[in-house]
Parts: C-alpha cells; sequence; structure tokens
C-alpha cells in the first residue's frame, strides 16, 4: 500500500544537502528574508565535514576531532535562530520542474537509510545544489577484503560513530577503541587529515602511503602565498603526524592487500611518474586496516537530472558550470561547494553565502546587509581559493599508470564482482570504448552503488590503449538515491516530466573548461 | 599527547545507558547514537554480508550510504545500510548471503 505523498508548504528556496556549503547559503537567505527548507539525508546538519556523534553518544568535547568547529557552531546556531526549516533524514532523489511554472518540486524519501518510511514532496521557487562530494576510488588487488575502508569513511565512521577500522575483538573490560594499526593510502590532502584524526583518536598509522609528490604545489608559487592558511593546513596535519611518528611514503600506493577475511598486511610499492608501479619496489607493511581513497568526486546526480552544463576539471572529473552568481546553466538552479569543483571548506561556505545572497537578490529579499562590500570580498575568496582547488586537482590527478597495479582477478566493480580481465575484454574484444558501453556488456557500474565506487576506473580501462576520443559525459543516475516501488507509486502525475538532456550529454562533447 | 587514547575518551564521551545488540546470534554491547556498523566495528567485526556471486565477505566501505557493502539483514529485513541504520536495544542483525532473499535456514 503506498504511502501518500506529503507536501510540505511552499518555499522560496529549498537547499539540497546540509554541509558548508548549504548551511552557509540556507542561513544567508534565510537571514535576507526568504523562506527556506534546508533537507539533508543525515540525522543532524554538518555534512561530511562536520559529522559529528549523535546526542545519545554524550560527546562533551565534538571539537576535538574537528579543526575550525567554532565555524560550524555559529551556523548551527544561526540556522536555528532563522526561519528556515531543517528537514533532516531526507533523501533527495530528483529534482523536476513543477507544473506550475518557475516552481521546482524537490521529491525525497525519509528515514535512516531511505527505506521505511514516507516519501516526501517539497515545492521551492528556487534550488540551491550543495550535494558536496563522494570519494573517488582505484581498484588494487585485495581492495575488497573486509578492514579495506575508505579513506573518507574511515573519518566519517570515526565523527559519528567513536570507532577505528581494524579493531581486534577484545575482552570484556578492556578499552575499546585503541590499538588499530590502519594505514592510510591514496591521494590528496584529506589523506593527512584522516591520518592525523586517526592517530588523535587512537590509531597506530604505520604509514600514510601518497601516490602523488608534493612538489607539485611549488610550481605554483603565488597561488600557495595567496592560501596561506592551506600551508598552515598542511603544517599542522604534518606536525600531528611527525608527532604520532608516522611515516609519509609519496610517489607510492598500496599495489595488494593481504588477508582474506580481513586484512592483514599491505604491500607498499613505488611508483613512477605516471603512476606505474616499480618493479620489486613493494615493501609489507603489517596492519589490521587500510583506509584508502583517491580524492573526491563532485556529487552531481541531481544536477546532470535537471540538464545542467558541466565541465571537465584537471583531473578528469567533472564539475559543473556556474556563473559568478553560482547559478547553473538551468535557471533557477543553483549550486555551491564541492558541486562547481573540490575545493574544502572554507571556499564552500564562501560559495554558499555568495549563492543565499544572489538568490535573495534574484527573489526580491532584503538587500544583503554589508551590501556589495560583503559580496566583493567573498567574490575576491572564492578566486584565490578556486585558483587553489585548480592546483589541487592538477597535483593529485591519477597519473595513467595506475592501472598495471590491477591484475585480471581484481574486482573493479565491487556490486557486481566484474575483475579488470573482463572490463579489458570487453574494452579490446567487444570495442567499447565508454564506461556505459562496458556496463551494458560487463554489468559493470549496474549494481546498487551505480558505479560511483567504479566509475573512475572502468572509465580509464575502458579509454586504456586507445587515442583520446571524446571525453565521456558525467553519469546520469536519474534516481540519485534508491526508491522503493511504493514510493514512486505514490507519485501518480506529479514528477513525470522528462528532465532534458544536459548541454555537455547532448552535445557528444566537452567545453574545454578546468 | 596521549597514544592510546580511544576515540570516546577524545571527545569526552559521557554516553547515555550501553545496550546490547546480536550478531549472528552473539550478544554485543553498543551505544545509543552508534549506526549498527559502528557498533560491529567497535566489537572487531568487519564483515557481515557475503557476496552473491563469489560469496566474499564485506562489511562498511564508504561509511556514508553510497557504496552498500555495508548492507545487512536486520531483525528479518535484508539489505539495510549498516552504516546509516542506528543501533536500537535488542537488534538481531545476520550475516546477509547474497541479495538477502533467500528462506532461513536455506543455504
Amino acid at each position: 500500500m503506498p504511502h501518500p505523498v506529503t507536501d510540505d508548504p511552499e518555499y522560496d528556496l529549498a537547499v539540497i544537502g546540509a554541509g558548508p556549503a548549504g548551511l552557509a547559503g540556507a542561513v544567508a537567505a534565510a537571514e535576507l528574508g526568504l523562506s527556506v527548507a534546508l533537507l539533508d539525508a543525515s540525522s543532524q546538519p554538518g555534512g561530511q565535514f562536520y559529522r559529528h556523534p549523535a546526542p545519545a553518544l554524550g560527546a562533551t568535547r565534538p571539537e576535538a576531532l574537528h579543526h575550525d568547529w567554532a565555524t560550524f557552531t555559529a551556523l548551527r546556531r544561526r540556522l536555528a535562530d532563522s526561519t528556515a526549516t531543517l528537514l533532516a533524514g531526507h533523501h533527495v532523489w530528483t529534482v523536476v520542474r513543477a507544473e506550475a511554472r518557475d516552481l521546482w518540486d524537490v521529491h525525497a524519501v525519509t528515514g535512516a537509510d531511505g527505506d521505511r518510511d514516507r516519501p516526501v514532496r517539497v515545492r521551492a521557487r528556487a534550488v540551491l545544489l550543495a550535494t558536496g562530494a563522494y570519494e573517488r576510488h582505484l581498484p588494487f588487488p585485495g581492495w575488497t577484503v573486509p578492514g579495506v575502508v575508505g579513506a573518507g569513511g574511515a573519518q566519517a565512521m570515526l565523527k559519528s560513530g567513536l570507532v577505528l577500522p581494524g579493531l581486534r575483538a577484545s575482552p570484556a573490560g578492556a578499552r575499546p577503541g585503541a590499538g588499530a594499526r590502519v594505514v592510510v593510502a591514496g591521494s590528496g590532502p584529506l589523506l593527512l587529515a584522516v591520518a592525523a584524526t586517526l592517530a588523535a583518536a587512537g590509531a597506530r598509522v604505520p604509514a600514510v602511503v601518497e601516490a602523488s609528490g608534493y612538489l607539485g604545489y611549488a610550481r605554483h608559487p603565488r597561488t600557495l602565498a595567496a592560501n596561506p592558511h592551506k600551508v598552515a593546513e598542511a603544517a599542522r596535519h604534518g606536525a600531528a603526524l611527525l608527532r604520532h611518528g608516522v611515516r609519509l611514503r609519496t610517489r607510492s600506493a598500496v599495489t595488494r592487500v593481504h588477508g582474506s577475511d580481513r586484512v592483514e598486511a599491505v604491500t607498499v610499492s613505488r611508483l613512477d611518474r605516471d603512476w606505474r608501479p616499480v618493479r620489486g619496489s613493494g615493501r609489507r607493511i603489517a596492519c589490521d586496516a587500510l583506509a584508502v581513497g583517491f580524492g573526491l568526486v563532485p556529487q552531481l546526480d541531481l544536477a546532470t537530472g535537471l540538464g545542467c552544463a558541466t565541465r571537465r576539471a584537471r583531473d578528469g572529473s567533472h564539475l559543473l558550470d556556474l556563473d559568478a552568481q553560482q547559478e547553473t546553466s538551468v535557471p533557477g538552479i543553483w549550486a555551491a561547494g564541492e558541486t562547481g569543483g573540490i575545493g574544502g571548506v572554507e571556499l564552500a561556505l564562501t560559495e554558499g553565502e555568495l549563492a543565499g545572497r544572489a538568490i535573495a537578490a534574484r527573489l526580491g529579499g532584503r538587500a544583503a546587509a554589508g551590501g556589495s562590500g560583503r559580496g566583493r570580498a567573498l567574490r575576491r575568496r572564492r578566486a584565490r581559493m578556486r585558483a587553489f582547488a585548480a592546483v589541487m586537482a592538477a597535483v593529485h590527478a591519477p597519473g595513467a599508470g595506475w592501472s598495471r597495479w590491477l591484475d585480471d582477478t581484481t574486482d573493479v566493480c565491487r556490486c557486481e564482482e566484474v575483475g579488470a580481465g573482463r572490463i579489458r575484454e570487453a574494452a579490446t574484444a567487444f570495442g567499447a570504448r565508454d564506461a556505459r558501453t562496458v556496463k551494458l556488456l560487463t554489468r559493470a557500474g549496474m549494481g546498487w552503488c551505480q558505479g560511483r565506487m567504479c566509475g573512475t576506473a572502468v572509465a580509464c580501462l575502458a579509454a586504456e590503449g586507445r587515442e583520446q576520443g571524446p571525453p565521456p559525459a558525467p553519469e546520469r543516475r536519474p534516481l540519485a538515491v534508491p526508491v522503493r516501488l511504493d514510493a514512486l507509486a505514490a507519485l501518480t502525475g506529479t514528477a513525470a516530466s522528462d528532465p532534458g538532456e544536459p548541454e555537455e550529454h547532448a552535445a557528444g562533447e566537452d567545453s574545454t573548461g578546468g | 599527547m596521549a597514544r592510546d587514547r580511544s576515540p570516546a575518551e577524545r571527545v569526552g564521551a559521557v554516553p547515555d545507558p550501553a545496550f546490547e545488540i546480536t550478531f549472528d546470534g552473539r550478544p554485543l554491547v553498543a551505544l545509543p547514537g552508534q549506526s549498527l556498523a559502528a557498533a560491529l566495528w567497535a566489537a572487531g567485526i568487519l564483515a557481515w554480508r557475503t557476496t552473491r556471486v563469489g560469496g566474499r565477505p564485506r562489511g562498511a566501505f564508504c561509511g556514508i550510504g553510497h557504496c552498500f557493502d555495508c548492507l545487512a539483514t536486520v531483525n528479518g529485513a535484508p539489505n539495510r545500510r549498516a552504516c546509516l541504520v542506528p543501533a536500537r536495544p535488542g537488534d538481531a542483525v545476520t550475516t546477509q548471503e547474497g541479495h538477502g532473499h533467500a528462506a532461513p535456514g536455506d543455504r
């Protein structure tokens, strides 16, 4: 029996995602007089960066696992003091144009995992997409062994659940949480933060393994000088790692995990400039868990479903193409934070505020306090931090040689258990040139996660050994989260409009940005 | 800085009273506010699913509800994302085999 769709009242603005960008945007717009609904899948605001324990865990010092916690608590206070409505536990699965002109319908399923409760529709005059990012993964032999976890995932489980991966079952009364050995590996600035947080929480971190070098940053001295907070952040993490005796290995990668039912050790190999493992350089490191990730990828499912134009970043990922006001190519749909390029928390806060102010100006809210001076300062800060983000994407862009560490039996698609050999066969023997064709031939990317975990790897393998063809369009996922059939059935007639083709997809080629 | 501080000590956690859940019939202690995956990790358990094709063990991977590797059978209902579902007193988590829809005892 389908539950009826619950209609919330109509809002000026629906903000999707209550991380730094969404919070800043919602607060700015609400303070300028707009009625705002802020939707987030989690039970609490904060997103991934400000993820924190549920109240029942009674954390008296949540700031101990966070940098700049005061920024979050100030935003949370302003949100509570504003007229904005926080809709927690709302998993938005699609946004469509309403029948009425100039209105948008935001459809969500509710509950802890979106599986049990009523479907909801929120109608608004404008939508701010602040859907953040998810972690980019590259497969390697043994990456499906229990105890191999996402670097961001390890941090998320620690920040919200106060647990570490790879603990051994301890006798009753033993102090839980301390002592697991966690190797941190992959590429990107998140690794240092994750390693520092894990070490601070009692994990032993035998090594941080970074596939790139840090020298790439040194080629952009002016961008570094303009972003002293980023340099300070890296220094802070570096100092924390030194204090905990953590060894940093650059130009190296975990090329094999040992253990069948749980992680027992990893092999770390040196990489050449293109990330090809150097023969004979493998060294075994004993550990209980591996936290691994290769940077972040913007989460664009809702945006591409709406037909918002995208462009390519220097690391190959797709970003939303935004104007100076943070508006997408679809009028009325705005975006802020990682969806426009992976830039970190300060950039997300800046873009969120800019978007909130611009939307208020468009929809006839009050004039922004601080007027154009504040706007100018925010735009300057955005330009400075976007320049740093571009350097970061280039420094940590996956090298083409990473696939040399795969063997044919390595599962690339975790959901459908499709090995690298079958994907290469689809590309070489059956002529698949892109992730979509590989998916149709092998089922890689067709499972539960809809290619979020394997998408980068499948696209790389499909393109291996070819002349550079047209770059692939971003993945389209008409349902951004799994939706039960009864939730769909409850929508008869409300969500049938065609979202249209995204510009990039329709054009069959990419704009040159990035 | 103390090296062997646990995460809970680090944040000065004073949780509400702990309660019991079970994993494949074995009792575990969970804290209110923890996800099922967090409670399982705290007990040293990393795998609570076997894959459909290879029958390989899996547990939490992405930790934020995206990868679906952490699917578990909770109180008889399969395919719950253990990293998102909060632990409740008396929850019975069982290893999910394959798609989780096999009849009980059917191997």
